[in-house]
């Protein structure tokens, strides 16, 4: 059985966060239950801000009660104390090689600091000079994750071989974002033509009984994009107002 | 192409905080390494190679594979050389992941920070002087009555954070504030890692790091 004797899991998240939707697939890929905690970021409540107090965001993995914050902290935990468990081969998120594991840890690095926040820049454009300035970083950044998929897979489903592994959670948690965006915006961020590579892998990686579980559709991403944009309005005319 | 070069490599720059870590880590673990300046403002074509998406030090070598980033290159020599003494605590997923999460803080917060205390003035400066404040007082919570972040050993976030001992002088000139004062058990950790050989031979001396930041100062046209 997955997690006997491994204790009591709670995970505090947003349906529609990338970072959440990597911790309740990591979850997911190892077959542990856990109890799923949604949450109002607009008004946190007191579990989370007690849980989280320095950052104050989601996800948030409670243990046994104790709190683990930060979602590529958390897929390293998970893939640790239910090293063992899961329904398939290859259930190990990150390789087992030093030099493999390096890798991988950069290219989630290179997505949470490069291609993430233009994707977001994308949203928060209030012009669209600065708008397709996001775009372009953001195909820039994809454009590099495709020749790091050529590399990683090596010929394999997934940037982890034949199974999902670390850079695909990163990544594929971003799928439902790039789907709003093309909505919104009509922007394709991944697409046969430029990057048939991740085209097909968003595609496989869409199937997994993972992904199904937990990615959101696009269109409830394009919902709470428009909350975060109304919230940001609002933030900014209080700050002009000062 | 000719053979990979056997061995460690780190391509750094004499004052990098992040460099620093690396050089910290190998004299730790007993490891070593050949140590290549580069040239920041003409790039090496070893250091292109290397890291060709970010073009950054520190990079490691090992025989002749790059590993990037400086937290990445911390956990690749534990994982790579598990027979020397562990920077992550082994058989601890929590105390891994509570090491993980502070040596993250560190990279996000502090050197941003800092160089807003140096290039900004005004208001905007003291934003930062506030925010540096706050960073230094949360790490010394996290900190608590330990000796050091690993606990007793002298691990994963002291090593990611002790480089910005250095520049401790420098925050406080800017900042008007003293290490000291406002994070009193911060000032006696930075102290006590001084007192080790890893970190007195691997940081240059505080006034170093004001007078670099004067040379980066002018280079940037900020007065």
């Amino acid at each position: 059985m997955a997690e006997e004797g491994k204790g009591e899991v709670k995970l505090l998240g947003l349906n529609v966060s990338p970072f959440a939707i990597r911790a309740r697939m990591a979850l997911r890929l190892k077959g542990v239950s856990c109890e799923y905690l949604e949450q109002d970021l607009f008004h946190k409540g007191d579990l989370l801000l007690r849980s989280n107090p320095v950052n104050r965001k989601v996800p948030v993995l409670i243990h046994d009660g104790k709190p683990i914050c930060e979602s590529l902290v958390i897929v390293q935990y998970v893939d640790e104390v239910w090293a063992a468990a899961g329904d398939g081969e290859g259930t190990a998120i990150l390789p087992a090689d030093p030099y493999g594991r390096a890798i991988a840890r950069f290219w989630a690095a290179y997505i949470d600091d490069k291609l993430f926040p233009a994707l977001m820049g994308i949203m928060k454009a209030t012009t669209e000079e600065a708008r397709a300035e996001k775009a372009k970083e953001t195909f820039a950044a994809v454009e590099q994750l495709e020749k790091a998929f050529a590399e990683c897979s090596d010929g394999k489903s997934f940037f982890g071989g034949d199974s999902v592994g670390y850079v695909d959670l990163a990544l594929g948690c971003l799928l439902p974002w790039f789907g709003a965006v093309r909505e919104m915006f009509g922007l394709e961020i991944i697409d046969a033509a430029n990057t048939p590579l991740l085209a097909a892998w968003a595609e496989r990686f869409g199937e997994t009984a993972a992904a199904k579980e937990v990615l959101p559709e696009p269109d409830k991403a394009v919902e709470y994009a428009k909350k975060l944009q109304a919230h940001w309005t609002a933030a900014a005319a209080a700050a002009a107002a000062k | 192409m000719a053979a990979e070069k056997k061995g460690l490599q780190l391509l750094d720059f004499w004052v990098s905080p992040f460099g620093q870590r690396c050089r910290i880590a190998m004299a730790e673990k007993g490891l070593a390494y050949e140590y290549l300046e580069q040239d920041l403002g003409n790039k090496s074509e070893l250091l292109l190679r290397s890291n060709p998406v970010h073009k950054k030090i520190p990079v490691l070598l090992h025989d002749g594979r790059p590993v990037c980033e400086s937290l990445i290159i911390l956990q690749y020599l534990d994982e790579a050389f598990p027979s020397t003494p562990a920077l992550l605590p082994a058989g601890d997923p929590y105390a891994r992941a509570q090491a993980r999460f502070w040596a993250d803080y560190v990279d996000k917060k502090v050197y941003d920070c800092g160089s807003r205390l140096w290039k900004l003035k005004g208001e905007p400066q003291a934003e930062a002087r506030k925010e540096m404040v706050e960073i230094l007082k949360t790490l010394e919570g996290a900190l608590g009555e330990k000796p050091y972040f690993g606990g007793d050993t002298f691990g994963f976030v002291d090593v990611a954070f002790v480089p910005f001992t250095a520049w401790f002088l420098s925050y406080e000139r800017y900042g008007e504030f003293s290490v000291a004062e406002v994070a009193p058990k911060l000032a006696a950790w930075a102290k006590r890692c001084g007192e080790r050989e890893s970190v007195a031979k691997n940081l240059h001396p505080p006034e170093k790091v004001y007078e670099f930041i004067g040379v980066l100062k002018k280079k940037y046209g900020v007065e």
